[in-house]
């Protein structure tokens, strides 16, 4: 059985598209302004969002992230308000992943955080600090549940490990544009298309490429070569500095259909052949 | 310790994949090094013309009479230039990053010792350095923070989560995945992810194995037991690892109570913690139900971090070694002992173990043989201590 973000991919692919993918952490600004952001991203058109399990030491993360997921801390979130936010977000028809540093999953019991994720309409977990070597009980607990293991990728990662990372991979796989930590950058690493190029020859799974995309050209620049663009801090950012409530749905709705138009006017000529 | 760096279920590699051929590059390098006579050579040169080794033993009887007339030696890491047993851990990695041609180095400092001893390393091997600290710890140890700026570092003071050492830790982290092809990670202690565990801790293994020859040669025979502080654990893997044959030479290592292990506030991970993943590594973990990592506290900033280094964790599983908690009360009886007794200061980290010496030697009796492992001096905690005291500057 197809995942809704397998399910998904098969879709965007059939329509010659790239899939915008959002990133927002659950409870942040709030639990209950999380759930106006998630509504507000569905309705603006993102194709699926991952949310963000905060959690007390990100060390891939730059600063809109870390402070994103400090007021989330200090709200109280934890896995149960996780799991809400997936639920939240599948009954608004998307595509729903979680991506959480690997210590929250283990606290939480393997199985069970696997098991509370299908239950909730989630489709899968990007685990940005779990190495291959460390996955065989998560590999199958997902399995177990019928949800994607989701593993992240860098442009210094070398064919051999990428063949060896992209095995343990299912629903896409995560490719790292550059060498750093999350957050905007004026442009997006020239690494991003060569990492594609090097998972395209090793796996037919759909790449998506994270760290850095914040604008609607950069969306469409990456959009032309992968099947999926994800962008967070740049959201986060959008709340972060907005002064009232109102204006930060204004500005999330605004992001989210530049970003949504962005990946919908990229030349696709180069990956048109892709099954 | 298989290839993969685990110690039964602790340690391996819980790490961002950027950093996955840096931590092969630098496992290789170790590994190579460590069967290289000229590296060998070269770092023997570094110990016996630069640092100081071996240190001295000392016999501290006067203390002793404290701890029920047990024989007390103390293994003086104390001694080493910039005076802690971090220098050991610093030269070989520095001897590293010039082998892997890197030229730039990080480093994380709780208290500040490591960061003085990176700093030191690097001046004296031309490398360019910085050093992250929390920024409380950079206003609790101001003295430091002016030692590293002096030696030419830059001190970058970390002002996210609790400012404190791991969030030092997480900022020199995020610095390694942007800089990795330039720079290496002078990591201070046995925690974080394969191969620093191993790799820090053959670094330090001369300081147990020349205390094993010192006390046979002053005692004619081995100690009953080996005594040290652990904070992440690496002057207690120094000193124990040579004793790990000997099943009957006890291991015991004391962790920081702070204020009391009942009251959450302290930093005993193995006593009072769980198993979890910190810092690219799987060991104990002072964390909350949801896996967040929980602060931790002692008057000792050395020993003041919520994770410890998973061969430890492994020693205690099974039950090779002791871990026992020491409150800051404790620590800080055993410090002003130490001071008026043998005219020695120890550093407050050291402290705790001194303590746990005083309840060992009352249990043990006088026929017991006790090694300590003094791995810092104390001019560094002269502030802290003359608050505590109540003495006036």
């Amino acid at each position: 059985m197809k995942t809704k973000l397998e399910e998904l991919f098969v879709r965007t692919r059939a329509e010659n598209r790239a899939a915008l993918i959002a990133y927002l952490p659950a409870g942040f600004p709030s639990q209950s302004l999380c759930e106006s952001a998630i509504s507000i991203l569905a309705d603006a058109g993102i194709d699926a969002i991952e949310i963000g399990f905060p959690y007390s030491d990100p060390v891939m993360d730059g600063p809109t992230i870390q402070r994103a997921a400090e007021m989330a801390l200090k709200g109280g979130t934890g896995a149960k308000e996780v799991f809400t936010s997936v639920k939240y977000a599948h009954e608004a028809n998307l595509p729903t992943v979680v991506m959480t540093y690997w210590n929250p999953i283990e606290r939480y019991g393997v199985d069970a955080f696997a098991q509370e994720l299908a239950k909730n309409g989630g489709s899968g977990v990007i685990t940005p600090d779990l190495t291959i070597e460390e996955s065989d009980g998560w590999i199958n607990a997902t399995r177990n549940s019928d949800v994607n293991s989701i593993f992240v990728v860098a442009p210094s990662t070398t064919n051999e490990r990428l063949q060896k990372v992209t095995q343990k991979c299912s629903g896409f796989v995560y490719a790292a544009s550059l060498m750093g930590v999350t957050g905007a950058r004026a442009s997006v690493s020239s690494g991003a298309q060569d990492l594609v190029a090097r998972i395209r020859k090793l796996s037919d799974l759909p790449v998506a490429v994270g760290l850095g995309v914040s604008t609607r050209a950069q969306a469409r620049e990456v959009a032309k070569f992968a099947d999926g663009v994800i962008v967070g801090s740049a959201f986060i950012k959008v709340l972060l500095d907005a002064s009232t409530a109102e204006e930060g749905r204004d500005n999330l709705t605004g992001l989210a259909r530049d970003l949504v138009a962005g990946v919908r006017e990229a030349d696709r000529t180069g990956v048109s052949t892709l099954k | 310790m298989n290839e993969t760096g685990h110690f039964g279920p602790f340690g391996g590699r819980f790490v961002p994949e950027a950093l996955i051929g840096a931590l092969e590059e630098l496992a290789a390098a170790h590994s190579a090094a460590i069967i290289d006579p000229d590296f060998q050579a070269e770092l023997q040169r570094l110990h016996e013309t630069y640092t100081g080794r071996p240190s001295i033993i000392t016999e501290v009887p006067r203390f002793a009479e404290h701890a029920g007339g047990a024989r007390i030696i103390l293994k003086r890491e104390d001694l080493n230039h910039t005076g802690s047993h971090k220098i050991n851990n610093v030269l070989g990695q520095a001897l590293l990053t010039k082998r892997m041609g890197k030229k730039r180095i990080i480093a994380e400092t709780g208290a500040g010792q490591h960061g003085v001893a990176a700093a030191t390393a690097a001046a004296l091997f031309g490398l360019e350095c910085v050093v992250y600290m929390g920024e409380e710890d950079t206003r609790r140890q101001a003295l430091n923070v002016a030692r590293m700026k002096l030696l030419g570092a830059q001190v970058v003071p970390v002002k996210t989560g609790s400012r404190t050492l791991k969030d030092a830790i997480n900022e020199a982290m995020r610095d390694w995945v942007t800089n990795v092809d330039t720079t290496h990670y002078m990591l201070g202690t046995v925690a974080g992810p394969h191969p620093f565990p191993t790799m820090v801790r053959d670094f330090h293994k001369v300081i147990g194995e020349e205390a094993r020859s010192q006390v046979q040669a002053l005692t004619g025979r081995l100690p009953h037991a080996v005594l040290a502080c652990i904070g992440g654990g690496s002057n207690a893997i120094g000193i124990f690892h040579a004793f790990i044959g000997d099943s009957d030479v006890r291991l015991i290592g004391f962790e920081a109570a702070g204020d009391g292990i009942e009251t959450g506030r302290h930093a005993a991970t193995i006593t009072g913690g769980t198993i979890g993943v910190l810092h690219g590594t799987r060991s104990y973990v002072l964390q909350d139900e949801n896996g967040q990592t929980v602060e931790s506290h002692s008057i000792s900033a050395g020993l003041d971090y919520p994770g410890v280094g998973p061969e430890h964790a492994y020693l205690h599983s099974i039950g090779r070694a002791e871990y026992r908690a020491i409150t800051d009360a404790q620590a800080m009886e055993a410090f002003a002992l130490l001071c008026k007794t043998e005219g020695i200061i120890p550093a407050i980290e050291t402290a705790h173990a001194l303590a746990g010496a005083i309840d060992l030697g009352r249990e043990l009796g006088s026929d017991a043989i006790l090694l300590l492992n003094l791995s810092g001096r104390g001019d560094k905690d002269v502030a802290t201590a003359a608050d505590y005291f109540k003495i006036e500057l």
